[in-house]
């Protein structure tokens, strides 16, 4: 579901020595297409694939064959080299947009953490209007007005992770703030900025990044669902997105054209999900595991 | 109560003003040009100058803002300048497909996720838990997009059971009506129901916990009684919150599906705006729908107070 | 005389924790004849609690229980959930420790009642209604009838714990546990919640368990009082004798733990030493060993079985039993 409303989870487990064994394979399994998925986006521009976007309309859908690995699309281009550049677009919007959330986001949340008062009200009260929008409608309609294109995209969906990014690193800041290496270094005269950055930023970054996982699934998302409307990355650029949107008006004749890239963003989402949940469980500050 | 009502709706209002200051700044400080947007390529730079001025561009930003807050308040969105439709006409006449779609989702998502959470909460740990937290997780990384590729590959190409698209209103084709949401509604559904139940599953193993559900049990009342009763009705105030959360999800939701589907709903009508710069439309119905989704979060909060007595009575 | 109402026999429980298994009761043989009350005694963490719910068949779901719990004829431990259900609330009532949390807070208090008795009396609506409120009164609340439509947090501590009570007589049960029924509430009203419990025992003539961590307590209101530590029943006795002899060095020290109104200002409270043995890692020896001031160097090898004393019914599992009669507090 497309959405970036974050929420904190909070699991009981039955079982937790098992589920946590568990979880470890599926991790690593997580892991390993992750970094598959990641090495080959960035290699793309070097690996003998095809252009992308290159179109032969005699070649239009055309099968499995030694020449085009997974076939061609409704315009003839290689299917494969579009899954490959298609998983770059989506993972450049996808990683550098929670970025911009997880920087400003994380930096007013532990600010509004330590400093309480008037400063927590306010951020914390702009967050809310913001959060006011229905996302995926907020990000429609600034595309709207922006202009569509990658920069534009990246820029979007990363205001919109502010305030979910705030919230983490704020909740985690005002449970850090009470322990006691924070009033010990606050009894030693330490200064604000010291204690911000020397005691609380290494200790609420660590749920921050586990969340910046997560934030890079739901975007990935996002994005798709922007680029399926046709108003996310902008053609004939490949995005995963744009791919199944594309492949949904051939869903009789070549089905694949959807689902290869549909089963692409589906494991990818699904793998940066896991790997977060399965960091954030590592490094919530309530359960004590710092 | 009144007390507790009075307060809430009091906190309403400066973020509905914000709301209302960012619709329109969004709309106001992005680059593009609304005269340009209306004239097309071809306009002349005389002629640019002169709807600016009709529609009082060449003001100073905070009036053409207070203008504007003004006409809306007095129910006046502006006017669609490819239709001529006012702003509330048009979701006026798309809202029924929108409401039907979001009440038919959340229904079915309901009808999924509670009884699987409290099959799972009543034996938590085992082997139909494990399964279903670990589908609920998988589909929660499921767009909505893809679900429905997946539903209109299967049951409309392969099988022919369902229109992929189309509508008609429930007043003149009740049966047709609802073949035609019966895909787009699971869709959402689909999306929906893992949410609801990991919170109820979660919120009612922490109950079950209780020591009301051991008394509960102490007094020998019937395995379908505690479960029902005593475990589902404190935990159902969780579930109202997700219900209230999900509203904002259900409309980016609807966005998608209606545009999918074919749906003449309120998604619809964003999308074709943007497709068509139909500028006044997209900040009205953007305004409409920001301020639809603060309402629905009150009331939500109202409805907590409702089921829990203890807020009821002020003492939480 | 008849057979008893209540035989535990042997009864264990044996908890996993993450550091191993764990035994809550170790071994324990009681009996409870109808009509009669029994005190069970122990510092928290004795087993006392978990004895209880073995009793009640309430015990956490990987709790393992041995032993035979035999109530009325029947085997607890053994029946069918069906069975066992229709047995609870009606012949089988308990009281908890926290009328704060013992009650549940989206129902209101006639519903909670009136459940239990339309669940086992085959009564209709306004039967039950009326049982209720016969009920409410008979546990001193004053306007029964209005309080049938309010929610639990709209009462006092001392007010839920008389609903619970009510709640936990409405079907005339043959036993009643009661858990610790007034650690949670104020010392004003722990009298009287206690002087209840008894006045309605005598009244509908049922046996109760009477769970407490204060000997005070069991005095003047229990018949046998069996004192637990570390799982095990280390004394048994009838009231009287108990107090006017008692054996075990630990029975000794919770009588002392009791603080008294006529000591002098400012007389420090005496505390028993040290902390009850790590359940997961039993000790070879007698369990309070570590903390007994009477211990002896055979204490720390051999677990001293339970012995009859003089007195018939008087058990206690000790090598070095107090002899004195003078005891403090005595």
């Amino acid at each position: 579901m497309a959405t970036l409303e974050l929420s904190i989870r909070d699991e009981v487990t039955a079982a937790p020595s098992r589920r946590k064994r568990k979880l470890g394979l599926l991790f690593w399994i997580a892991s390993g297409w992750l970094v598959i998925i990641l090495t080959l986006a960035i290699l793309a521009p070097v690996l003998p694939l095809q252009n992308p976007v290159d179109m032969d309309m005699l070649e239009r859908r055309a099968a499995f064959s030694s020449e085009h690995w997974l076939g061609t699309d409704g315009l003839g281009r290689d299917e494969l080299a579009r899954l490959i550049f298609g998983a770059r677009a989506s993972l450049t919007v996808g990683l550098i947009a929670p970025m911009i959330g997880l920087t400003i986001g994380g930096a007013f949340g532990l600010l509004a953490g330590y400093f309480r008062g008037r400063f927590e009200t306010l951020v914390v009260g702009s967050m809310d209007v913001l959060l006011a929008f229905p996302p995926l409608i907020f990000a429609l309609a600034v595309t709207a007005y922006l202009g569509q294109s990658i920069p534009n995209l990246t820029l979007i969906l990363g205001v919109l992770g502010i305030p979910a990014f705030m919230r983490v690193a704020r909740a985690a800041t005002l449970t850090l703030a009470r322990r006691e290496f924070v009033i010990a270094a606050e009894a030693l005269g330490a200064s604000h900025a010291r204690i911000l950055l020397r005691e609380l930023l290494p200790n609420v970054i660590l749920p921050l990044l586990a969340f910046f996982l997560l934030g890079v699934a739901v975007t990935i998302v996002v994005e798709g669902a922007l680029s399926f409307l046709g108003l996310g990355v902008p053609p004939p650029m490949a995005s995963w997105g744009s791919m199944i949107g594309e492949g949904r008006d051939s869903l009789d004749v070549a089905p694949r054209l959807a689902f290869l890239p549909a089963a692409g963003l589906f494991l990818t989402v699904l793998a940066f999900n896991l790997v977060g949940d399965t960091l954030r469980a590592l490094t919530d500050p309530r359960q004590g595991a710092l | 109560m009144l007390n507790f009502v009075v307060r809430r709706l009091l906190a309403m209002l400066p973020v509905l003003l914000a709301v209302s200051l960012l619709t329109f700044l969004i709309a106001s400080l992005l680059p593009g040009d609304l005269a340009l947007v209306i004239l097309g390529d071809q306009a002349t730079p005389e002629n640019v100058a002169a709807l600016r001025r009709d529609m009082g561009l060449d003001q100073p930003l905070w009036w053409r803002y207070l203008s504007w807050l003004g006409h809306v308040l007095q129910g006046d969105l502006g006017r669609s300048f490819r239709t001529g439709q006012t702003v509330l006409q048009a979701v006026a006449e798309r809202i029924p497909v929108s409401l039907q779609l979001m009440l038919m989702a959340e229904f079915i998502g309901l009808l999924i996720g509670v009884p699987v959470a409290i099959a799972c909460a009543a034996r938590a740990g085992g082997a139909f838990d494990r399964f279903m937290t670990g589908s609920a997780f998988a589909m929660l990384s499921m767009p909505s997009f893809l679900v429905a590729i997946l539903l209109i590959y299967l049951f409309a190409v392969e099988l022919h059971w369902l229109p992929a698209t189309g509508y008609v209103p429930f007043t003149e084709q009740p049966l047709a009506n609802l073949r035609f949401f019966v895909l787009p509604a699971l869709t959402l559904a689909l999306a929906e129901w893992p949410g609801i139940m990991r919170v109820l599953r979660s919120d009612m193993i922490a109950t079950l916990q209780e020591d009301y559900i051991a008394l509960a049990k102490a007094k020998g009342l019937k395995p379908s009684r505690i479960l029902f009763v005593h475990a589902l009705k404190p935990s159902s105030l969780t579930l109202v919150t997700v219900t209230g959360i999900n509203i904002g999800r259900l409309l980016g939701g609807t966005l998608i599906v209606e545009s999918i589907f074919a749906l003449p709903g309120i998604g619809r009508l964003l999308v074709a705006a943007i497709y068509t710069r139909d500028l006044v439309i997209l900040q009205g119905v953007v305004l409409l729908v920001a301020c639809g989704f603060v309402i629905v979060n009150f009331i939500v909060d109202m409805l907590y107070a409702v089921l829990d007595p203890r807020i009821r009575h002020g003492h939480a | 005389m008849s057979a008893p109402l209540l035989t535990i026999a042997d009864v264990a429980v044996e908890l996993p924790t993450p550091r191993g298994s764990l035994r809550a009761v170790d071994h324990v043989d009681l009996s409870l004849e109808a009509g009669r009350t029994l005190g069970i005694v122990g510092e928290s963490g004795c087993g006392k609690t978990m004895l209880s719910r073995a009793v009640l068949q309430l015990l956490p779901k990987r709790a393992k229980l041995t032993g035979r719990v035999m109530f009325d004829g029947q085997d607890l431990a053994q029946l069918a959930p069906e069975r066992l259900r229709r047995l609870r609330g009606r012949d089988l009532a308990v009281v908890f420790q926290d009328p704060m949390t013992s009650l549940n807070p989206v129902l209101t208090i006639g519903t909670q009642l009136m459940e239990t008795i339309q669940e086992h009396l085959e009564l209709d609506a306004p039967e039950a209604r009326k049982r209720s409120i016969e009920l409410l009164a008979a546990v001193g609340i004053p306007a029964p009838d209005q309080r049938l439509a309010q929610y639990p947090h709209q009462c006092s501590g001392g007010m839920r714990q008389r609903i619970a009570i009510a709640i936990a007589l409405s079907c005339e049960p043959k036993l009643l546990i009661a858990d610790e029924p007034t650690t949670a509430l104020d010392v004003t009203i722990q009298a009287q919640i206690l002087d209840l419990l008894a006045r309605e025992q005598r009244r509908r003539h049922m046996a109760m368990i009477l769970i407490t961590h204060d000997l005070g307590v069991v005095a003047g209101r229990a018949d046998e009082v069996a004192v637990m530590y570390a799982g095990r029943v280390v004394e048994r006795a009838p009231t009287q004798a108990l107090f006017k002899r008692m054996h075990m060095p630990y029975t000794e020290a919770l009588l002392a733990a009791i603080p008294k109104l006529d000591a002098a200002p400012h007389t420090p409270l005496p505390a028993i030493s040290g902390r009850p043995p790590d359940p997961t890692r039993p000790l070879r020896g007698c369990s309070f060993a570590p903390r007994c001031r009477y211990a002896a160097s055979d204490c720390h090898h051999a677990k001293p079985a339970l012995t009859s004393a003089e007195i018939p019914g008087h058990l206690y599992a000790c090598f070095h039993p107090i002899q004195m009669t003078e005891r403090v507090g005595a």
